[in-house]
């Protein structure tokens, strides 16, 4: 069995592609640094992330693939799903290999699996979009805390920054421990350390009393009654509630802490 | 905002909510210097699902339920007893900005009671509209109701400053909503309707003029229809759906299982339930008109003026036709792949796009998702031939896919009372 063993990124990912390729000796598992080799494994081949041959990778995809289908490609790497970098690295060799532009060959089973799991992390970022919730803070800063499946608010901030217009705001992933805080004009990727993320500490993810703006309170109450006001009760249908919004979102959904 | 506002919050909505509309689609609109919020076009997006598990997108709330009209089947008639409110403008400008920028909606759906005449009430929702966008610059999703009634100009006005626009037929045939809203008839929905597409149409000539002349209801016109209230056929309604989907600013008619709110009315009938189960097939069949190139009298016809209510209309479609089966999945059209039962339209886009590079057979049929359980009494692939419809017959397939009856579990049933 041969393994590689990369630094875990996406770049990393690339230079893998064009090692294997040079040392025309293709893996058949890619670890990272600090995963631990399988029993009986023959000694590995450690790849250095290199950016020049990453971008040449790159740019060879982008002679063959589409931009949806390169898009695919980010978006089935910020799903973080086991094997995902394994599934990337198949389906470059097989579209860099085909004569033809193969990404609509959907019999195929890793060009369907990059389309599904594409597909699946597009779905968490419309989730994003539909159930973040702001907080205003004291000073006027719009808080939202979210713990997506899939890594996606790299995908869904550009969203808000045009949504939001000159507001300032901060979204933060409390799973993966960073967000993104925007002024109004410049957009920063942030992470808090122990002391500023107090508010992250309560499990529903609500400000602190004293660090709300004094207006908060009276709107979540205002969005709670109205939640309860607009459903019909003739209709209660509980089961398609959780379908097309599952318990895993409702942690921080404002109308749900009523 | 104070207690009474929240009051009045909660007596418009219950107010409000029996109109099923909830889009937010149909318009890309990023955000401009100076101005709050975006659409995003595509599907729109849902904020929230209530309980009753519809969609929570925009705001839907009434700007006053006081009403002049006596409509039967709607819970702001006049002569119900009930609490009424006026929301100022300014409280629902607040309100709207406030929830918008919490990313708790996406925008505005103000509709309202008539108040002294219809173009005084539309003036009224169009000052509204008019402040959040000019005052507030609130540049997110606005949905306004068209009073029937309203005089041209009005809804002009109206469609400058909202996405979309929209007029309730409520009940399908003209006779019926004379019975039920003395008030109304055909002539005061339909005349709305058609300053808005005139309106449309007009406002594309002059984009096509000048670039930057100001969209009119970027996001077209919807309808709702009462199912249930009155006798009408599922025949009548599909057809008056499809008459309208002919203009292409009609993006939606939505269908809303009359739930009795005034049940002492003799006109109405006493439903314990709403018509769920009806509402949601005349969804499907509508979406086989948008989507899957049904025309209305292959869905229904005049033999069979109701949909059946135990299996979908695609696969009653299906199962009155085995001479159209099977199909062949690796030869046949896109429009004969939408029509296989189990093939939707993500499923045949993905056949169409991979059956250039090789043959399909059932294992990668059933990954694409192609509902397999259905799909294979209609579809034959690079595999050996199955039984298809034609060997199994339409009745005996019916049976199979009739749904399990409640409680039973495939057992036979003695009853034992000797009654």
């Amino acid at each position: 069995m041969t393994i590689f063993v990369y630094d875990h990124t996406f770049e990393g990912l690339l230079t893998t592609v064009f090692e294997a390729y040079a040392r025309k000796c293709f893996p058949d598992t890619l670890l990272s640094e600090r995963q631990s080799l399988p029993l009986f494994a023959d000694e590995p081949v450690r790849v250095h992330t290199d950016v020049g041959r990453a971008d040449r990778v790159w740019r060879a995809l982008q002679k063959k693939l589409s931009a949806g289908a390169l898009n695919a490609l980010t978006y089935v790497w910020l799903s973080e799903e086991e094997g995902a970098d394994i599934l990337l690295f198949r389906y470059i060799r097989k579209v860099v290999d085909a004569p033809v532009r193969i990404e609509t060959c959907f019999s195929d089973p890793d060009v369907l699996a990059v389309a599904q799991t594409a597909r699946r992390v597009s779905r968490e970022r419309l989730r994003l979009l539909q159930f973040l919730r702001f907080q205003k803070a004291a000073d006027g800063t719009l808080v939202g805390l979210f713990s997506p499946l899939h890594n996606v608010l790299p995908l869904g901030v550009e969203h808000f920054r045009d949504r939001l217009g000159d507001r300032r705001w901060l979204i933060y992933d409390t799973k993966r421990h960073y967000g993104y805080y925007s002024d109004g004009k410049q957009l920063d990727e942030v992470t808090l350390d122990e002391r500023d993320a107090r508010f992250t500490r309560s499990s529903d993810g609500r400000l602190d009393a004293a660090l709300q703006s004094e207006d908060e309170q009276q709107f979540r109450l205002a969005w709670q009654t109205y939640f309860k006001a607009v459903a019909i009760r003739e209709r209660i249908n509980p089961r398609k509630q959780k379908q097309d919004m599952p318990l895993r979102y409702w942690k921080y959904l404002t109308e749900k802490q009523g | 905002m104070n207690e009474q506002v929240l009051a009045k919050l909660k007596i418009l909505t219950e107010s409000a909510k029996y109109d099923v509309s909830c889009a937010s689609s149909g318009t890309v609109r990023a955000n401009r210097p100076g101005m709050l919020g975006n659409t995003v076009g595509g599907i729109g997006i849902c904020h929230s699902f209530s309980d009753d598990g519809r969609c929570i997108s925009l705001l839907k709330i009434m700007l006053t339920n006081y009403c002049i009209y006596d409509c039967a089947y709607c819970i702001n008639r006049r002569s119900n007893d009930l609490r009424r409110a006026t929301l100022s403008v300014s409280e629902l400008v607040e309100l709207t900005m406030e929830f918008y920028v919490r990313n708790y909606i996406e925008g505005l759906f103000l509709s309202s009671g008539v108040v002294r005449n219809p173009d005084y009430t539309m003036e009224r929702l169009v000052r509204v509209a008019k402040d959040l966008r000019e005052v507030h610059r609130f540049n997110g999703y606005i949905h306004l109701k068209s009073i029937p009634g309203a005089s041209a100009e009005l809804v002009r006005q109206a469609g400058l400053y909202a996405d979309r626009l929209s007029v309730n037929v409520e009940i399908p045939t003209e006779q019926n909503l004379k019975r039920l809203a003395p008030e109304k008839d055909h002539k005061s929905v339909f005349a709305p309707m058609r300053y808005i597409r005139q309106g449309m149409i007009e406002n594309k000539e002059d984009r096509r003029r000048f670039r930057h002349a100001p969209r009119f209801a970027p996001a077209g016109q919807s309808t709702q229809m009462i199912i249930g209230a009155t006798p009408e056929t599922d025949r009548d309604v599909l057809r008056l759906s499809s008459n309208l989907y002919q203009h292409p600013d009609m993006k939606r008619v939505y269908y809303s299982g009359y739930v009795s709110v005034n049940t002492y009315d003799a006109r109405l009938p006493v439903l314990k339930q709403p018509p769920l189960v009806r509402e949601h097939r005349l969804y499907q069949a509508d979406w086989l008109m948008r989507f899957y190139q049904f025309g209305v009298e292959e869905i229904v016809d005049e033999q069979t003026p109701f949909l059946e209510l135990e299996i979908d209309p695609k696969l009653a479609w299906a199962l009155r036709h085995p001479e159209q089966f099977p199909v062949d999945v690796n030869r046949a059209d896109y429009e004969m792949l939408l029509r296989i039962p189990g093939v939707g339209v993500k499923s045949a886009r993905l056949i169409v796009a991979s059956r250039r590079f090789g043959k399909l057979g059932l294992h990668e049929l059933k990954k694409m998702g192609v509902v397999m359980k259905r799909a294979r009494y209609f579809l034959t692939c690079s595999e050996l031939p199955m039984q298809t419809v034609n060997e199994v017959t339409p009745q005996r397939l019916r049976t199979l896919f009739l749904p399990p009856r409640p409680g039973g579990d495939g057992q036979l049933e003695l009853p034992f009372s000797t009654e």
